[in-house]
C-alpha cells in the first residue's frame, strides 16, 4: 500500500499539471517593477511638460471645462501632441521591458512563450483594453481630458482582473487597486498624473515586488 | 467499511497518465507538443500512454491540420472526466483514513 507522503505527491502533481496547463504562470515579478519603473519616469516627464494639476489644459493650452466641443482639438491634432506622444513612448517601453523579463523567466522555466495558456492571457487582457483605448480616444476626440487618467486606470484595472483567471491569481488585487484608483481619481480631476503615477507607477512597482518575494525569491 | 484503495482506477498508476488527464480535464483541448513540453517525456513514451487512454475511451483524439502541418489534439471525454474524479475521490478518502 502507498504510503500517506506518496498520496499527497501525486495529489501535488496533478494539481502542478493542472496550474501549469491552464494559466501563464511564467510572468515575471521584474515584469510589474520594470512597468512601473517606466510608468513613474513617463509621469515625471509628462509633469516637466504640463506642470502641477493642469493635466489637460497643458495639453492644448485650452480651458478646463470636462467636455468642450468649441474648444476641443480635434484627435488627428492631439495625436502629436506631446502628451500624447509621452503616452505612447512609455507604454511601448513598459511593455517592451515586462516582455523582456517575462520570456527569459519562461525560458529559465522551460515553458514555451507562446502557448495555449499565453494566448488566452492575451485575449483575455486585450478585449478590455482594446474597448479601452477606442473609448479613450473618443474621449480625447471630445475634449474630455480629465476622464483619460481616470480611464486608463479602470479600463486596464478591468483587464488585469479578466486576466487573472489565466495567470498568477494575484494579479487581480493589482487589478482591484487600478479600479479604486481609478473610481477615486473620477471625484478628483485635474489631478489624473498623480493618480496615474500612483496606479501604473507605485502599485505595478509593490505588486512586481510581491511577486518576486513569493515566487522568484530562489 | 469498503476499502477506498478498491475505487483507485489502475489506469491512472502511471504518472504520466495521471499527468495527461490532469491537462485534458481543465482544458477544452490540448495538443501533442504542449502536451510534450507539459509531461516532458519523449514522443513515443507520450503516444503510448495516450494510445491507453484512448483505448480506455478516456481521451477523444482529434486530427487536424494548420496549414501542412499535422495538428494533433486530445480532449477528455465524458467518462474519463467521471473516473478521473472518481480517483481523486479515492486519493482523498485514503489519506484522510490514514491520519
Amino acid at each position: 500500500m502507498l504510503s500517506k507522503n506518496e498520496q499527497l505527491d501525486t495529489l501535488q502533481d496533478i494539481k502542478q499539471m493542472m496550474e501549469r496547463s491552464s494559466r501563464f504562470i511564467s510572468l515575471s515579478g521584474w515584469s510589474g517593477i520594470a512597468a512601473g519603473v517606466c510608468a513613474l519616469a513617463g509621469a515625471a516627464w509628462a509633469y516637466s511638460v504640463i506642470g502641477p494639476r493642469a493635466d489637460w489644459r497643458g495639453a492644448t493650452g485650452k480651458s478646463p471645462h470636462l467636455i468642450d466641443y468649441a474648444t476641443s482639438v480635434p484627435l488627428r491634432d492631439y495625436m502629436g501632441s506631446k502628451l500624447f506622444i509621452i503616452a505612447v513612448f512609455t507604454f511601448f517601453a513598459a511593455f517592451v521591458l515586462a516582455f523582456i523579463f517575462t520570456y527569459i523567466r519562461s525560458k529559465r522555466n522551460g515553458l514555451s512563450i507562446w502557448s495555449n495558456s499565453s494566448r488566452r492571457l492575451l485575449i483575455n487582457v486585450g478585449v478590455p483594453m482594446l474597448a479601452g483605448a477606442v473609448y479613450l480616444l473618443k474621449l480625447i476626440d471630445v475634449g474630455a481630458y480629465g476622464f483619460i487618467a481616470p480611464g486608463c486606470l479602470i479600463f486596464y484595472g478591468l483587464a488585469l482582473v479578466n486576466g487573472s483567471k489565466y495567470t498568477i491569481g494575484e494579479v487581480r488585487y493589482l487589478g482591484y487597486g487600478q479600479i479604486i484608483l481609478g473610481l477615486i481619481n473620477c471625484w478628483f480631476i485635474g489631478y489624473g498624473l498623480y493618480f496615474w503615477a500612483a496606479g501604473f507607477g507605485i502599485l505595478h512597482i509593490i505588486y512586481g515586488a510581491m511577486m518576486w518575494w513569493k515566487y522568484e525569491r530562489n | 467499511m469498503k476499502n477506498p484503495i478498491e475505487n483507485l482506477n489502475k489506469i491512472f498508476d502511471s504518472r504520466i497518465r495521471l499527468g495527461i488527464m490532469s491537462a485534458l480535464v481543465v482544458n477544452d483541448e490540448v495538443n501533442f507538443n504542449e502536451l510534450k513540453e507539459l509531461i516532458q517525456v519523449t514522443d513515443g513514451n507520450l503516444a503510448s500512454h495516450l494510445k491507453t487512454l484512448e483505448e480506455n475511451a478516456f481521451v477523444k483524439v482529434h486530427k487536424g491540420f494548420i496549414g501542412r502541418k499535422t495538428n494533433t489534439t486530445y480532449s477528455v471525454t465524458k467518462g474519463g472526466e467521471k473516473a478521473f474524479k472518481a480517483h481523486l475521490q479515492a486519493l482523498e478518502e485514503m489519506i484522510r483514513n490514514m491520519s
